[in-house]
């Protein structure tokens, strides 16, 4: 079937992305990628020593077919974030960006108007920008404008593995929106994941329920497997939960008159 | 521009598409909290037939969550009846010979006096012909001017102007545009529109966008029904609001389902559509999109209105006339089509109020327009 996710003119097969924090370590971090099957990799430049070509982690991740995702965390506003996307520009030479601004280091709640800014410079400078946010359909919209290459809204509070916590508007961003929603953040379990792509979700995003399983290799296969059936099931169309039937007409009987 | 989205959607495949949906693909978008495109279709095909009383609760409860028990009322106030298009369905089409009339300004004021007289009508749509030459944007950025004192919200039903023009006329106070593409049957559409600045598809169907563009606060759409299939037709304009919705994100949506009505044109529909056929459209409608202004008017019958109105329909006319002086200057010129519901604004209103809904004559204030 012919049925390719598309962003920042980038073809994807997969719609899993996967993060690369909380491993124990570097190898296992490289199974369970491998293990997922993604196309799409995210990883912190915090964590990376940009000037040595033999970074460790980078080694891990490069190779496979697989597209990196710099993100900016650690950046607290959108003048450190647009120096920190130019860096990582020029380190991974790649024009897509995970775009985080969480100047809250507790919860890692997405500031929306450093977003908001950042976005607008970094489409200018011709980045691919993927924003982390919070689940609200307004900022996807002004996103949107700004020239964002998809939306990121969060789950659930990142590291919870709460699931759907924001499932009532994250089904309007779906809706509503004409960039592709990644889900990201707060997915705990793979029956999460397909939740979210059976509402229509073009991809997701997981790593600390990846990361930190008994065993981050499995788990990753089982992710791969329920963001797949989640994707099928939306297309396929999914099947009626109730119907009562009506004995009477009262509300139309004027038709029959 | 909507006629490049367009292109992706071919006609017949459509309708074929619409004629094969089943029963289940109904209950699948019954059910459904958003249904899309694909329910949609489910919902105006032959298969849902059996299922009306289901679709008519659920569109019930959903203009409900929405909207509340309400029906906003609006009143038409045509000007001129020039045109130079010839449609071949409209009185109105330059061929039919008749005198032609431009209010001028002072007629307008006096138009504008009688409808206040008629009711506590606040929402004015202002209904022209389409000749840009003798009235075109001057022209309605004076009747705008003269009308804005009397009525707290001003929309217009006329030639599709380009974004700089609606741009000027939301100076001038102007806060919804209403207009027809008639069909979307690009094939047939100059069939029925042979001459004139009409018989421009794309320049009619891209004028939304340069209404989404100007920042018009509410646009309205409608197909004609009469001309080609109405369940292809409603879809592609479904497709439509779908493309404006996600890409004028601040702008609100009406759409209106006429039905082709008898004229000084003669002309016959091609296609009849019946009372339970329109009603079935209206609901489902509804069950695609829950937040459009759903508008009926003085087509319809009263006894079509005064059940409609609390199971779909959000927005109704009453009392309209549909010739330029019709209120007070000319009350006997000739009109656009002929009216069904004859009835006087009290006279609907209390049909409206019967049936558990409140009439709201103001739902806006001309403060959010000043610019």
């Amino acid at each position: 079937m012919d049925d390719k996710l598309i962003i920042g003119g980038k073809e994807f097969t997969s719609r899993l992305f996967v993060g690369t924090g909380k491993f124990s370590s570097n190898k296992l971090m490289h199974d369970a990628i491998i293990a997922s099957g993604t196309q799409m990799v995210t990883l912190a430049m915090k964590r990376i020593d940009m000037e040595n070509p033999h970074d460790d982690m980078l080694s891990h991740v490069s190779g496979h077919g697989i597209n990196l995702l710099p993100n900016t965390s650690g950046v607290r506003d959108a003048r450190e974030a647009v120096l920190a996307a130019e860096l990582a520009r020029e380190a991974f030479g790649t024009d897509f960006i995970k775009l985080e601004i969480h100047p809250d280091p507790k919860y890692l709640f997405p500031d929306p108007i450093e977003t908001l800014k950042a976005t607008e410079e970094l489409a200018r400078l011709g980045f691919k920008v993927l924003p982390y946010i919070q689940a609200d359909p307004v900022l996807c919209k002004r996103l949107e404008e700004a020239g964002t290459a998809a939306v990121m809204p969060l789950a659930a509070p990142i590291g919870t593995n709460k699931g759907l916590v924001t499932r009532d508007l994250i089904e309007i961003i779906i809706a509503e929106s004409r960039v592709p929603v990644v889900v990201d953040a707060g997915l705990g379990a793979p029956s999460h994941a397909a939740e979210a792509m059976e509402m229509g979700a073009d991809a997701v995003l997981v790593n600390t329920a990846i990361a930190v399983a008994g065993d981050p290799v499995a788990m990753a296969r089982a992710f791969a497997k329920a963001t797949e059936a989640g994707r099928e099931a939306y297309l396929a169309g999914l099947g009626v939960q109730s119907q009562s039937a009506v004995a009477s007409s009262p509300l139309t009987s004027f038709l029959d008159l | 521009m909507f006629s490049e989205e367009l292109l992706k959607y071919d006609w017949d495949a459509t309708t074929e598409r619409i004629n094969s949906k089943t029963a289940a693909d109904v209950l699948r978008a019954l059910n459904s909290p958003n249904p899309g495109i694909e329910g949609f279709m489910a919902l105006i095909s032959p298969a849902a037939d059996p299922f009306l009383e289901q679709m008519a609760a659920r569109s019930m409860a959903l203009t409900r969550e929405r909207f509340g028990k309400t029906i906003s009322m609006y009143i038409p106030m045509y000007i001129t009846n020039s045109c130079t298009n010839s449609c071949v369905y409209c009185g109105f089409n330059c061929h039919n010979k008749f005198k032609r009339v431009i209010l001028t300004p002072a007629q307008i004021e006096d138009e504008c006096k009688a409808i206040k007289e008629l009711g506590p009508f606040e929402n004015l749509l202002i209904v022209t012909g389409e000749n840009p030459r003798v009235a075109g944007v001057e022209y309605l950025s004076q009747a705008l001017k003269v009308c804005r004192p009397y009525f707290s919200n001003l929309s217009i039903e006329v030639m599709p102007m380009s974004a700089e023009d609606y741009a000027r006329l939301v100076e001038d106070g102007l806060n919804g545009v209403v207009c027809f593409q008639e069909t979307y049957n690009r094939k047939r559409y100059n069939v029925y529109h042979p001459a004139g600045q009409k018989a421009n598809f794309e320049w009619r169907v891209n004028g939304f966008d340069r209404m989404g563009l100007a920042g018009v606060h509410k646009i309205g759409m409608g197909v004609l029904i009469g001309l080609e299939d109405w369940k292809t037709d409603v879809t592609m304009m479904a497709r439509h609001l779908l493309y404006l919705r996600k890409k004028y994100w601040k702008t609100r949506f009406s759409v209106n389902f006429p039905r082709m009505r008898a004229s000084a044109s003669g002309y016959q529909p091609n296609v009849v559509m019946t009372d339970r056929e329109l009603a079935k459209l209206t609901f489902a409608f509804r069950i695609f999109d829950h937040d459009v202004d759903i508008s009926v008017s003085t087509r319809e019958l009263p006894a079509f209105r005064n059940n409609i109105c609390r199971l779909g329909a959000t927005s109704m006319s009453a009392g309209s006339k549909t010739e330029p002086g019709g209120y007070h200057t000319y009350p006997q010129a000739l009109e656009q089509f002929a009216v069904s519901d004859e009835r006087t604004p009290a006279e609907v209103a209390d049909a409206i109020r019967r049936a558990g809904q409140e009439v709201v004559w103001k739902d806006w204030d001309k403060v959010f327009d000043v610019r």
